[in-house]
């Protein structure tokens, strides 16, 4: 899922600004199980703002709320009144809930309490990893299903580089090489050969090189009202 | 139950008796303890506050924010030895989230001594009364919290004397929890 | 189309090797501004010693000056380079654009690198490109030449610029038993010559020539082995525990510290140890001599040319006037 880490209390407060009312909102879905700003997240920082503003000399109410996830007009439209009451609405969610919110509420002052990272997965409790870069043009078949966009610090194809060492990646000694791994992988399962051919360089416009992506569901979208019989 | 023993120490010693600490105490061997203390008749000062919970893992760092932000000078979490958790890790989750709270306190600006562990067993009554005179007289010397709630605030103080012994401390704790302005909304929306 | 004698660039490294000699190769290092002087002073050390002299491309990640500027500052001294190229700085159409250019600039021989990862320069905070890899870079390289086309099939109209394309290894990357396999992977993908990182460790070099030639690869490709003059103890040890893909065996650390040892005089012991290294190198290239397939030797005297005359003095090989040598002047054509 996306993962994201909340920015330090200070430059949360940096960008709050004068704003008298804030807002916190929640989000009930990704980066609540990576503990960022889910309910509880959104508690925690709404008390520390009105603790730190009392100790400030300050004055700012601070009032939280949690929607089961920002990234769709539904679950907003139940905030749309506690939205208007704030002068400044602190999103907890991830950039595409931050910017659900300012979308949806053209009025509204949104500023992001976390910064998005990565999608990835927790390896471990307490630890989350990258897994996935989004390129529009998944390889996993053939590599393993181990990813050398996301996984390898050169975005690799026909990997490893000659930084690879003790199956650790040059630029960090904790960072698996993928292409260890997608070795070690193929070589299990006897399937070494897909790693001779050459693979030919990417095509990057399914990615964000090629510019902002969108899809349309012809099949799923709201269908056109049925024409008057003539 | 008596839990804690009035402070009869001549009134040059006396504790400041406007302090306020939480306690938040486990069931099985910090309560059991502080119960102990009192059955021994041993001194401690009456600036501490006792909650009783099942076990200190129900302490969350909410809980703990809570006590601090309504005006509670000081905060303790007093459990199981480490290893003898009734729960087996609840302590440990406990001592993990007491250290994030003094993490977040300061960068808040309020000092992080305020909230402390504390481990002992069931049967250390005499470590329940140092743990106490301990606590106490760190926050003494740290003064009153500059969170304590003014008339103005509105907010529930801190001067009610009400036995705070019960089952689900959590409700009870300094009455001002459900004061949160906390509420999900889930509307709930049926998939295409 | 290639020449009728088989060679594939104008490259005198070409000639070289194709003829069957041992050939060497040096490197010189740009310098961190945009003075030409250094370039000249530095091919004149390296002029009529070695075959030809690679001009590394803003190596581990700190910014020199071009690969190409410098390279073409190097040809008119009289020295034949070896550009690099990484793919860590450019997207297929300015590595394709700088190709043109250094070619019409006399150019002749390329090496397709990967290229260090910017973390470990001093523009930590730059995007990477890696638009492609090192395989696919000499894959379009020698597609210009040999297919006449882009790398997006569109023809190329007039002169195509014919390098002798190169590629690096290291016998000593991990997995171990992978890269024997990698190589072959260049070769096939056309690399003409391959130069490995630096070697220490022999007895596990020759291990990985061994499976090298028993794929045949040797016979694909030119391989020249990579040494390079330790100047102290302290880089070797460096090398060993802190240069991930190197293998530097303790003994050698131990000939380097035994070099110095009891010198008091530091000037003395810093010569000591000079010696000791460029003799250590002297040795590993008379074992490279004796290991089948291995072509010829690429010395990497870091910051220290002046090194490349007592080396090859030591090690017996000619200086280059004697062999095979026709000049390359600017703007040669195909």
């Amino acid at each position: 899922m996306i993962i994201g880490e909340q920015k330090p209390l200070d430059e949360i407060k940096g960008l709050l600004g004068d704003g008298q009312k804030v807002l916190v909102v929640g989000c009930g879905t990704c980066v609540t199980v990576c503990f960022a700003g889910g309910e509880r997240e959104a508690d925690v920082l709404a008390s520390l703002l009105r603790m730190s503003t009392k100790l400030d000399g300050a004055s700012r109410e601070v009032a939280d709320v949690t929607v089961q996830r920002q990234c769709e007009w539904e679950y907003l439209d139940a905030i749309e009144e506690r939205v208007a009451e704030a002068d400044v609405v602190l999103s907890l969610g991830c950039g595409i809930g931050v910017q659900a919110l300012a979308e949806h509420f053209d009025k509204a002052v949104v500023i992001p309490g976390l910064n998005t990272t990565f999608m990835g997965l927790p390896t471990e409790q307490g630890v989350w990893e990258e897994r996935c870069a989004a390129c529009g043009q998944c390889v996993l078949g053939v590599t393993g299903g181990i990813c050398p966009i996301a996984r390898c610090a050169k975005q690799l194809l026909n990997g490893p580089c000659g930084g690879s060492s003790d199956g650790k990646c040059e630029i960090d000694p904790e960072l698996d090489c993928a292409w260890q791994l997608i070795y070690d992988k193929l070589s299990a399962q006897g399937r070494l050969d897909a790693l001779l051919e050459i693979t030919p360089p990417k095509d990057w416009t399914t990615s964000r090189d090629g510019g902002p992506r969108k899809i349309v569901r012809d099949d799923l979208k709201e269908p056109a009202p049925a024409q008057a019989d003539s | 139950m008596h839990a804690i023993e009035a402070d009869t120490r001549p009134p040059d010693q006396a504790a400041d008796v406007s302090l306020h600490i939480v306690a938040f105490c486990c069931h099985y061997c910090a309560y059991a303890a502080a119960d102990l203390a009192g059955a021994l008749r041993m001194q401690c000062p009456p600036t501490v506050r006792v909650v009783k919970l099942p076990c200190t893992g129900k302490v969350d760092v909410l809980l703990l924010l809570g006590a601090l932000e309504h005006g509670a000078d000081g905060v303790m979490v007093a459990g199981c030895l480490e290893g003898d958790c009734h729960y087996q890790r609840g302590n440990l989750h406990a001592r993990q989230r007491v250290e994030r709270v003094q993490k977040l306190l300061e960068q808040v600006g309020l000092e992080p001594e305020r909230v402390r562990m504390f481990n002992m067993s069931s049967g250390m009554g005499q470590r329940w009364a140092e743990a106490v005179t301990e606590m106490d007289a760190q926050i003494g010397a740290l003064g009153p919290s500059p969170l304590r709630p003014m008339a103005s605030d509105g907010l529930e103080s801190l001067t009610d004397d009400t036995d705070t012994t019960t089952h689900d401390g959590v409700d009870a704790c300094v009455g001002a929890c459900s004061s949160r302005a906390t509420s999900s909304a889930s509307p709930g929306r049926p998939g295409p | 189309m290639n020449g009728s004698d088989g060679h594939k660039s104008d490259s005198n490294l070409e000639r070289v090797l194709r003829s069957g000699t041992f050939a060497v190769t040096a490197e010189l290092g740009p310098p961190k501004n945009a003075d030409a002087e250094v370039i000249r002073h530095k091919a004149e050390l390296l002029s009529g010693l070695v075959d030809a002299a690679n001009v590394t491309d803003n190596q581990t990640a700190i910014v020199r000056m071009s690969s190409i500027g410098a390279a073409t500052l190097a040809l008119q001294s009289g020295l034949e380079p070896v550009t690099q190229m990484t793919c860590r700085d450019r997207n297929r159409l300015a590595i394709q654009s700088d190709l043109l250019g250094a070619y019409a600039l006399g150019l002749r021989n390329l090496l397709c690198l990967t290229g260090d990862h910017q973390s470990f320069g001093n523009h930590p905070q730059a995007k990477n490109v890696h638009d492609l890899d090192s395989v696919q870079l000499v894959q379009m390289v020698a597609g210009l030449r040999d297919e006449h086309r882009f790398q997006n099939g569109e023809e190329i109209e007039g002169v195509e610029p014919r390098f002798f394309v190169g590629a690096a290894e290291n016998p000593f990357g991990d997995p171990f038993e992978w890269r024997p396999l990698r190589l072959a992977k260049k070769a096939r993908a056309g690399a003409d010559f391959i130069q490995t990182q630096m070697i220490y460790n022999v007895p596990r070099f020759r291990e990985f020539m061994k499976r090298v030639v028993d794929l045949g690869t040797h016979e694909e490709t030119f391989i020249l082995a990579g040494v390079g003059p330790l100047k102290t103890p302290g880089a070797a040890k460096y090398m060993r525990d802190k240069v991930p893909g190197m293998d530097v065996p303790d003994e050698i650390v131990e000939r380097m510290e035994a070099a110095g040892k009891d010198i008091e005089d530091k000037k003395e012991r810093s010569a000591a140890w000079r010696a000791a290294g460029i003799r250590i190198c002297v040795d590993i290239i008379g074992e490279m001599q004796q290991i089948e397939g291995v072509a010829g030797v690429h010395i990497m005297a870091i910051e220290w040319e002046k090194a490349v005359r007592p080396i090859l003095e030591g090690a017996g090989l000619p200086p280059r006037s004697e062999v095979v040598h026709a000049a390359v002047g600017v703007g040669a054509g195909p």
